[in-house]
């Protein structure tokens, strides 16, 4: 079976039905390990061990990114490609992504508190980052409220598409403004600024997160699956009524 | 189930099911207090200051929006027509449908203020004041902008001429709303005094905006 | 029960629609309003029920119930339909015999009497035209009232939910109701009096 098989909806289910127990089994394992490693990794020597919420802060920043990512992904192959499994694919992926945001944003601000003394800072990462907790909340809307699946597919797209703008804005905000947020250092020009001592548990965190990402969008792709048939069904039932 | 009942249950559920719900309000009002310190700078202590005032403002501004549809929905589909010639008086009615334009729209707002106060670095002291104003204030700026919705209903685009009929009327509630809110946080003015009068127009609201929005719609509806 | 107009007049957006109108329709009895399009045959319906004013003469109901007021008494079917998409066909139905003050029993009765009782669950934003107007005919139904004032009720309906209709009239009529519809067809029960707008009186 190639890969390009599972544009068909009823393969993709047969497909989701196999791989989300053993996905979800294998995402608890790493979870356990990248628990074990976080506990033991060493405490900042300013912070103490509020830095471990790093390893949850972190990871939810990159996925929530991420997800936006993948959307405008699916956004090109609906405008595109015209690829059938597209829209489904974008749709399940805005609330996950929209709640890893959420976590970075929640867990940013526990952090923040103890060293900035507010919960909050209007500088350009978290004011970045909070647009594009907006943006997913806007696209969730979108979705919910046009009625006919293939044109609310359409109008996300083209949302999904223009909010993308928004993800090299977070990425570079701490590069181009004076911000209260840490420069960049993992992902940036050179070797990363931290000590691998703290930065395996990191990767290990947020491989942890990377799959739980990958279950939940396949058992909510699923579902949209599922509700799209309801939804035929029904129309079915009222055309061949009497 | 009696006819006002009826009417309530009806309005709630559809009210969740449609859209984004009761929630699409709540993105308004974040929205709104996102784009506030974008506009103003991100000077903290100002933030602090003004923070019920943006607050107050933005609630104002998201239950505006809602009112929009809440008779010209059931105007364009008929069942104005019907509700106008049902048993239970059209005062009753207008009032339990206010009822549940608050509780979709307005409720949310009070609920969904502590967090969002916290972008505007507000201590414990003051959202607590501002809520409790928000809980007193929401039902006032529904109940007052069913005489708005009601006076536009037969307008196809009425949006903007129900925002010029009705934010006149919410002065008084802004005005002792955000005095409420600050009067508890700084001096001189003890929270009681405006805070009294906040419930006072809440209360006659209550009483005057059915049966104005009732006479208005009778009106249109010739 | 017998329902009474003399001299009706109605005025509506600064124009008279009609004025001097006299008739009389007695329990058991059809009339068919006629006439071309902007006659008043809407309007008319529209002020017998009280959604507009009346602008000269009277209209009397004899024999009905004198603790309620006309409107009260009558079931206005109109072009639309008065349903929310997002609520079910038993929940729309449910609702409006609620408010009116129908019975809760009558209403699984009303949805099999037009043929929807198998679509009870489903969303009424489902429906086709036909079926939203079926719905809106269950309403009569579901709330028993003397009077019906029908606004073409045979609009979008196909011939066997025509023939339906008619059957539910004749029904309606046979139990002592009255019929008032504005129609530009015909209504398919005999001893049709009719209402002609627009010509000289």
């Amino acid at each position: 079976m190639a890969i390009t098989d599972l544009a068909n909806p009823s393969r993709f289910l047969a497909f989701a039905n196999r791989i989300i127990p053993w996905l979800g089994a294998l995402t608890v394992v790493v979870f356990a390990f990248a628990i074990s490693r976080a506990m033991n990794a060493p405490d900042d020597y300013q912070q103490g061990a509020t830095v471990k919420i790093m390893y949850l802060h972190v990871p939810g920043a990159w996925l929530g990114m991420l997800g936006w990512g993948l959307m405008t992904v699916a956004a090109l192959g609906t405008l595109v490609w015209r690829h059938p499994l597209a829209d489904v694919a974008a749709k399940a992926a805005a609330p996950i992504g929209a709640a890893f945001t959420f976590m970075c944003l929640v867990t940013g601000s526990l952090w923040g508190r103890p060293m900035w003394g507010t919960y909050w800072v209007w500088d350009a990462r978290l004011t970045s980052v909070l647009v594009l907790f907006l943006l997913y909340l806007g696209v969730i809307a979108l979705w919910r409220t046009v009625e006919d699946p293939s044109r609310a597919a359409r109008a996300a797209a083209i949302l999904t598409l223009v909010g993308a703008l928004d993800l090299p804005i977070i990425k570079f905000s701490v590069d181009w403004w004076n911000t209260l947020h840490q420069p960049a250092s993992v992902l940036r020009l050179g070797a990363p600024t931290i000590d691998p001592s703290i930065l395996i548990p990191l990767f290990i965190s947020a491989l942890a997160f990377t799959l739980l990402f990958a279950v939940l969008l396949l058992a909510a792709m699923r579902n949209e699956i599922l509700r799209r048939r309801v939804r035929t069904l029904r129309l079915l039932q009222a055309s061949t009524a009497s | 189930m009696s006819a006002l009942a009826a009417m309530l249950t009806r309005d709630l559920r559809v009210a969740v099911r449609v859209g984004g719900g009761a929630l699409i309000g709540v993105l308004f009002f974040l929205v709104v207090v996102t784009l506030t310190p974008l506009a103003l700078g991100p000077d903290l202590a100002l933030l602090q200051r003004i923070g019920p005032a943006i607050l107050w403002l933005a609630a104002l501004l998201a239950n505006l929006l809602a009112l929009d549809r809440l008779f010209a929905a059931d105007h364009e589909d008929g069942s104005l027509d019907l509700i106008m010639t049902g048993r239970a008086p059209l005062e009753l009615v207008v009032a339990v449908k206010g009822l549940a334009q608050w509780l979709t729209t307005g409720l949310p707002l009070v609920i969904a203020t502590p967090p969002i106060g916290l972008f505007l670095n507000l201590d414990a002291k003051a959202e607590g004041t501002l809520v409790l104003t928000l809980l007193v204030g929401t039902p006032g700026l529904t109940f007052i902008g069913l005489i708005g919705a009601a006076l536009a209903v037969t307008l196809r685009r009425g949006g903007l001429l129900l925002a010029v009929l009705v934010l006149p009327l919410t002065v008084p509630v802004l005005i002792f709303g955000v005095a409420a809110a600050n009067a508890a946080v700084m001096g001189p003015v003890p929270f009681g005094t405006p805070f009294t009068i906040l419930c006072a127009f809440t209360l006659a609201s209550i009483v005057v905006g059915p049966f104005a929005a009732a006479a208005a719609l009778r009106q249109e509806m010739e | 029960m017998r329902l009474c107009a003399s001299d009706l007049g109605c005025r509506r957006g600064g124009r008279t629609v009609f004025e001097g109108l006299s008739f009389a329709v007695e329990a058991g009895e059809a009339l068919a309003i006629r006439g071309r399009n902007g006659a008043g045959k809407s309007s008319l319906l529209r002020l017998i029920v009280g959604l507009v004013r009346l602008g000269g003469g009277r209209l009397d109901l004899e024999g009905g119930d004198p603790e309620l007021s006309l409107s009260e008494q009558a079931h206005y079917l109109g072009h639309q339909d008065a349903l929310k998409p997002s609520l079910s066909v038993g929940e729309n139905l449910r609702f409006w015999s609620e408010f009116l003050g129908g019975l809760s029993s009558d209403v699984g009765e009303a949805l099999a009497a037009v043929g929807l009782a198998a679509l009870a669950d489903l969303p009424a934003a489902y429906l086709s035209a036909g079926q939203r107007r079926r719905l809106s005919i269950a309403r009569l139904l579901a709330v028993k009232r003397p009077i019906w004032l029908l606004d073409e009720p045979t609009s979008t309906l196909d011939t066997t939910a025509q023939e339906q209709l008619v059957g539910l009239m004749r029904a309606h009529l046979a139990g002592g109701g009255l019929i008032l519809a504005a129609t530009h067809s015909a209504l398919g029960i005999d001893d049709v009096k009719e209402l002609r707008l627009g010509a000289p009186q």
